[in-house]
């Protein structure tokens, strides 16, 4: 499967700065892309349209040559937020959060390290790094087929940090799953990606 | 180093919360319990730990900002003389300054400029704000808008700028820098250093190791909300200087380093184990781990742990770190390989172990 971006232009509103101008970018099934960036590139914007949160003022997505909008039900295209605190229910047991999207397997589930008893409470009941574990494992449904990562490490220490990256980069390689990792830390991405972008402003 | 005067020495420092279970009955919660750090003049020290370690306690404890159940334990010093209530209010904001750890913390109703002044209007202050700011690409329009104007990272180099602004003795920065790109890190860094070359003392709380690595001294790291080990940031050059088997795994899991990991999640307060807090997940915990572990001097810098500076053990860490199927084997084998040297055929027991210990502190 290819998942790719053509000529992605946008802005939010009318009146404000053109974030992402004729921007385009292709990523197979087995490809680990990073992108590195300044702050303000619109990296996260750019992961909000691939997953087709919002629409590009110019330009498409398409997933195996159709449009994004094409595939009825479940995103094949699925994210993963920076802050995992602004993505989950605060109403919802952690158990309904892993139930919100595809069916996740058991194995996702053990492999982030995700305790039986985390389970059963709510996100203002447990720390940033278990919820971010959350996160991954409901972006990680049956169907995934690309997966965006945008700074999913930031506010985790070091060895949860190795931890889930190992984990993911396993899961991805053995499924498939094409994944894109946008972060600031360099030595990461070249540990875990298999072709790196550095993205820089046109200047014209 | 040793010449310079301490700025700050927190001894044996603790925090607990107190809280209701079910109905009226209480119960405290000790987040926080033997914590050792001290900061000299003119010296940057970084506090490195996973989150929920207690990393940000520590800040608003010095600051005696701490909520309203909290209480604390255990000896502050600042400049010589015990940091009391009265001294803390009086000090903080002045020779103390806290950059926070969320931009939450600026005053939603006050516009930059007055904010950060502190409502001094005259020139100096003005200009020096000025001048402040330009260091930072922040237009001199930003001083005349609310927070909510601004983007996060303008607000992140916001709140940086407070800490220059006065003339502080400690500068106590919480996570200053996420959300900022790789260049403005930098810069950032750069400021607190050189704050610290001034002579004030830094005290840089993160979880970006190597970032702290970049530019402070010393390090201290937290493990579930206690000191496990404190090194200059050169030891953290190589695995073989580290003292402490989690500061081990923190440096194997450096992407650079093998982007190693180990299992297990640091133990909530409340399941903890008694003696070393990191027992559980280490490969070397024996016996002895399980009592009161003191904090004591290895090779020039501190450290928890009963295993540190038994050179055998090293070497042997350093080994099974290599090939990690054979860690545990490794393991088994170091402890045989102890008792063999201290006391040759009898077997392992805990009793030998404790004695051990009690002769290797009335060595230190």
């Amino acid at each position: 499967m290819i998942l790719e971006a053509k000529n992605i232009s946008f802005r939010y509103g009318k009146d404000t700065r053109q974030i992402l101008n004729d921007f385009s970018l292709q990523i197979e099934s087995r490809e680990r892309v990073g992108i590195v960036a300044k702050s303000g590139f619109g990296k996260t914007t750019f992961c909000k349209i691939l997953a087709g949160y919002e629409k590009p003022d110019q330009g498409e997505v398409l997933l195996d040559g159709k449009p994004l909008s094409a595939w009825d039900g479940y995103c094949p295209v699925q994210m993963i937020w920076q802050h995992p605190e602004q993505v989950v229910n605060p109403r919802l047991r952690m158990r309904e959060v892993l139930k919100e999207g595809d069916e996740v397997e058991e194995s996702v589930i053990r492999g982030l390290g995700i305790e039986k008893d985390w389970q059963n409470r709510f996100p203002a009941e447990i720390s940033g790094g278990e919820m971010q574990r959350f996160c991954i494992a409901r972006a990680l449904g049956k169907r995934t087929r690309f997966l965006l990562a945008d700074e999913i490490s930031t506010m985790l220490d070091l060895i949860t940090q190795s931890q889930i990256w190992s984990f993911l980069v396993e899961e991805v390689e053995k499924r498939e799953i094409g994944l894109l990792a946008v972060s600031h830390s360099m030595p990461l991405l070249e540990q875990v990606c298999t072709r790196i972008c550095y993205l820089e402003e046109k200047k014209d | 180093m040793k010449e310079k005067k301490v700025i700050l020495d927190i001894r044996d420092f603790s925090v607990s919360f107190e809280q209701y279970e079910k109905g009226f009955s209480k119960t405290g919660l000790p987040v926080i319990r033997n914590l050792d750090v001290t900061v000299h003049e003119g010296e940057m020290v970084a506090v490195v730990g996973s989150s929920g370690s207690g990393k940000s306690l520590l800040a608003h404890g010095i600051l005696g900002i701490l909520p309203y159940n909290a209480t604390m334990g255990g000896e502050l010093m600042f400049d010589g003389e015990p940091l009391t209530r009265k001294r803390q209010k009086a000090l903080r904001g002045n020779e103390i300054v806290l950059v926070p750890q969320s931009v939450a913390f600026l005053d939603p109703l006050m516009k930059i400029g007055p904010q950060i002044r502190k409502g001094k209007k005259d020139r100096a202050s003005r200009e020096k704000l000025n001048r402040i700011f330009r260091g930072y690409h922040l237009k001199e329009e930003v001083q005349n808008l609310y927070p909510f104007e601004l983007s996060g990272g303008m607000n992140r180099r916001v709140l940086v700028s407070t800490a220059l602004m006065g003339n502080p003795k400690l500068v106590i920065a919480d996570e200053p820098t996420p959300g900022l790109h790789m260049d403005m890190v930098r810069r950032v860094m750069s400021h607190f250093r050189e704050l610290a070359d001034q002579g004030a003392g830094v005290l840089l709380i993160t979880h970006d190791l190597e970032q702290a690595l970049e530019v402070a001294d010393r390090v201290v790291v937290f493990y579930a909300g206690t000191t496990v080990e404190d090194a200059a940031a050169s030891d953290f050059g190589s695995e073989e200087t580290l003292r402490h088997p989690y500061s081990r795994a923190l440096w194997r899991a450096l992407p650079q380093n093998g982007f190693q990991f180990i299992q297990g999640v640091q133990p909530y307060v409340k399941d903890l184990p008694s003696g070393c807090p990191f027992g559980p997940r280490c490969e070397f915990c024996t016996e002895s781990c399980k009592a009161a572990v003191p904090y004591r001097q290895v090779r020039g810098g501190r450290v928890r742990c009963v295993m540190a500076g038994r050179e055998k053990g090293a070497e042997e860490m350093l080994q099974s770190a290599k090939e990690p199927s054979a860690r545990l084997a490794a393991a088994g084998k170091h402890h045989t390989g102890a008792a063999e040297r201290r006391c040759a055929p009898e077997p392992l027991v805990a009793g030998h172990e404790a004695d051990h210990d009690k002769k290797m502190r009335s060595a230190v």
